[in-house]
């Protein structure tokens, strides 16, 4: 075993969308005031022990997102904190205006949860891939977006939005993952980045499914001599741009990674912090502006560019880049 | 409060309406003077409401939601009027640094605002999340809400009402201001609203249909009625004929003054029409 991975040891592989199940059922015990809401989607959002433990605070809306949205906005005015549960696609898009006027405009102390983002959502295809999500959340006013990497890490940051005030996008996904953020050595804090691998050749930073490939990458590129620093943003807005800066002003260039449109996501919100403060060669980890298909979350991620060989060679292009420019 | 006083207060919020969309050109001053008599006797009459206190939670008090918050004009001044903030700021409306936005809003914390609408349609969905907060507070106060006509063709409030019917969400009152017309048109020729109580009764609903929805006398009847079908299993419409521009003749009845503001002259002849009670802000 090489070293890199060693550090991250793994024995289990989960799904992050059962980490906010677990974590939702934990507030029902913890958080008199946590209730929760689904659109038809209380199975696939792991919802049904916390509706089980908790029926008088679990609100079934039928196939109705709009509702759902206001319904959860106007719960806040009694002091609740909304929990809503549906898929990423219907809980952004679809609902856009009214969680822009009625949610992050009205300051309302809604929980966003989203399950199936990106394309290891599978076999349903490009209808219920989104890859826009993390965009047009990033650009409501008010709105914190956070995508964690693991089980462990969705299911802190379920528990951590609950004690935070104001509107919150959590978005999270279907497959079975490596289970590696050890929340003893890499503790959820909204906001803060976690560096899990210093280097000093190149700044890997990548969210979501992305940062175990990253890790992965990491690897490889230290056989090859290249050093590389891993950076898990869970937290795509309020951005940590210290600790991109601080990273990027010591490896001199960046490989943003997410399972997102190359529009409007991680990447962008990256490159806008490098090019007012630190101007610095940047390769992006993400869709090349189209719309996924159906296939297994492996076949897609390799298909359309995400996968570790295609992060390697990202940061091999970055590292020559330095010279080159 | 006796109905001559409401009806003093109600030519007040008509002179006010008019001179703050006069004051800024700009603004809806029909279906507010449309919707004067409901809400005066609303927040002067039937709701149980702290002002000049406000709290966002509003626990232990009715609330209510303006979905259609173009009718904005007529919101503030009975804010103002209730004693929510000054009337001086009525003078404020739609212009710049102004906690009196062209649409209702939380974000300059103006008190008795407790969402922003403007969007049309979410407003009812709105109203059932602080019903349902209140039955789990164990809060025995009613909600409240106004629609337009025109708002009814949104899809969301069709959610919205299947849901409450479905949910027994039955401290909510919704109120529709059904004066049959819209900025293109009537409602008619737009996209016919069709039989609107049957189709609330179909869909689980208490209907109390007011057919004279500009006289305060039967508005507070209807409101009772509304009340005493609260709290049996079933939401409850308020369904309003009012006639939009209700009190100033050259506006009455006509989709064409839903979003404009008159002259000085008109200005002049609408206020010659409704004569000072309260002081003018």
């Amino acid at each position: 075993m090489s070293s890199i991975l060693n550090q991250f040891p793994f024995t289990e592989k989960k799904d992050t969308r059962s980490g906010f199940g677990a974590a939702l059922t934990k507030l029902g015990e913890t958080n008199p005031k946590v209730v929760a809401l689904t659109a038809d989607l209380a199975g696939s959002l792991k919802m049904n022990e916390f509706a089980k433990q908790f029926p008088d605070r679990f609100y079934q809306i039928g196939i109705a997102e709009a509702n759902m949205m206001g319904i959860a906005a106007g719960m806040t005015i009694g002091g609740l904190i909304p929990f809503t549960g549906t898929f990423a696609n219907f809980s952004t898009g679809r609902v856009y205006d009214q969680i822009r006027q009625s949610i992050a405009y009205s300051q309302k102390n809604v929980k966003i949860c989203a399950s199936h983002a990106g394309l290891t959502l599978g076999e349903d295809g490009a209808t219920h891939q989104i890859l826009e999500d993390i965009g047009m959340m990033r650009m409501l006013p008010n709105m914190t977006v956070i995508c964690p990497a693991d089980y462990n890490e969705t299911y802190a940051a379920t528990l951590a939005i609950a004690e935070h005030d104001g509107p919150v996008y959590l978005r999270f996904g279907r497959p079975s993952w490596p289970v590696f953020m050890d929340q003893t050595r890499f503790p959820f804090v909204l906001g803060k980045a976690n560096v899990l691998v210093e280097g000093s050749d190149v700044t890997i930073i990548a969210t979501g499914h992305m940062v175990w490939k990253a890790i992965e990458a990491a690897e490889i590129l230290r056989e090859r001599g290249v050093h590389a620093e891993v950076i898990n943003i869970h937290t795509i807005k309020p951005l940590d741009e210290e600790a991109v800066l601080a990273s990027v002003q010591k490896t001199g260039c960046v490989v943003t990674a997410e399972e997102h449109n190359m529009f409007g996501g991680l990447g962008e919100a990256v490159a806008r912090v490098l090019s007012l403060n630190y101007p610095a060669p940047q390769e992006f980890i993400a869709v090349n502006d189209t719309f996924g298909e159906s296939g297994t979350p492996t076949e897609l991620l390799t298909k359309y560019g995400l996968d570790t060989p295609q992060m390697v060679a990202a940061a091999e292009t970055a590292v020559r880049r330095k010279t080159t420019k | 409060m006796e109905i001559n006083q409401l009806q003093d207060i109600c030519n007040q919020v008509r002179r006010d309406i008019v001179r703050m969309v006069h004051g800024v050109q700009s603004g809806h001053p029909g279906g507010s003077l449309g919707c004067t008599e409901f809400l005066v006797s609303l927040y002067f009459n039937r709701l149980r409401h702290r002002a000049p206190i406000f709290s966002m939670d509003g626990l232990g008090e009715d609330l209510f939601f303006l979905s259609n918050g173009h009718i904005s004009p007529v919101f503030y001044s009975v804010l103002a009027r209730s004693g929510y903030f000054e009337e001086a700021e009525l003078a404020s409306f739609r212009k710049i640094n102004s906690r009196l936005q062209g649409h209702p809003t939380t974000a300059e914390h103006l008190p008795g605002v407790r969402i922003a609408s403007g969007s049309l349609g979410q407003g009812l969905s709105v109203g059932i999340g602080a019903a349902l907060a209140k039955k789990q507070n164990g809060d025995p106060y009613l909600v409240y809400t106004l629609h337009g006509d025109g708002e009814l063709q949104e899809g969301q409030i069709w959610e919205a009402v299947m849901y409450a019917a479905a949910n027994q969400v039955d401290n909510l009152i919704a109120t529709v201001d059904w004066n049959g017309q819209q900025i293109d048109g009537s409602t008619k020729e737009v996209c016919d609203l069709g039989n609107l109580p049957a189709k609330f009764q179909a869909f689980g609903w208490e209907v109390v249909h007011v057919e004279q929805g500009n006289s305060v006398e039967a508005i507070l009847n209807g409101l009772e009625d509304c009340v005493s079908k609260t709290g049996q299993g079933k939401p409850v419409v308020l369904l309003l004929n009012t006639i939009m521009g209700h009190g100033v003749d050259f506006m009455m009845g006509s989709h064409a003054w839903h979003g404009i503001a008159p002259n000085d002259e008109q200005l002049a002849s609408a206020l010659a029409q409704n004569p000072e009670t309260l002081e003018d802000y």
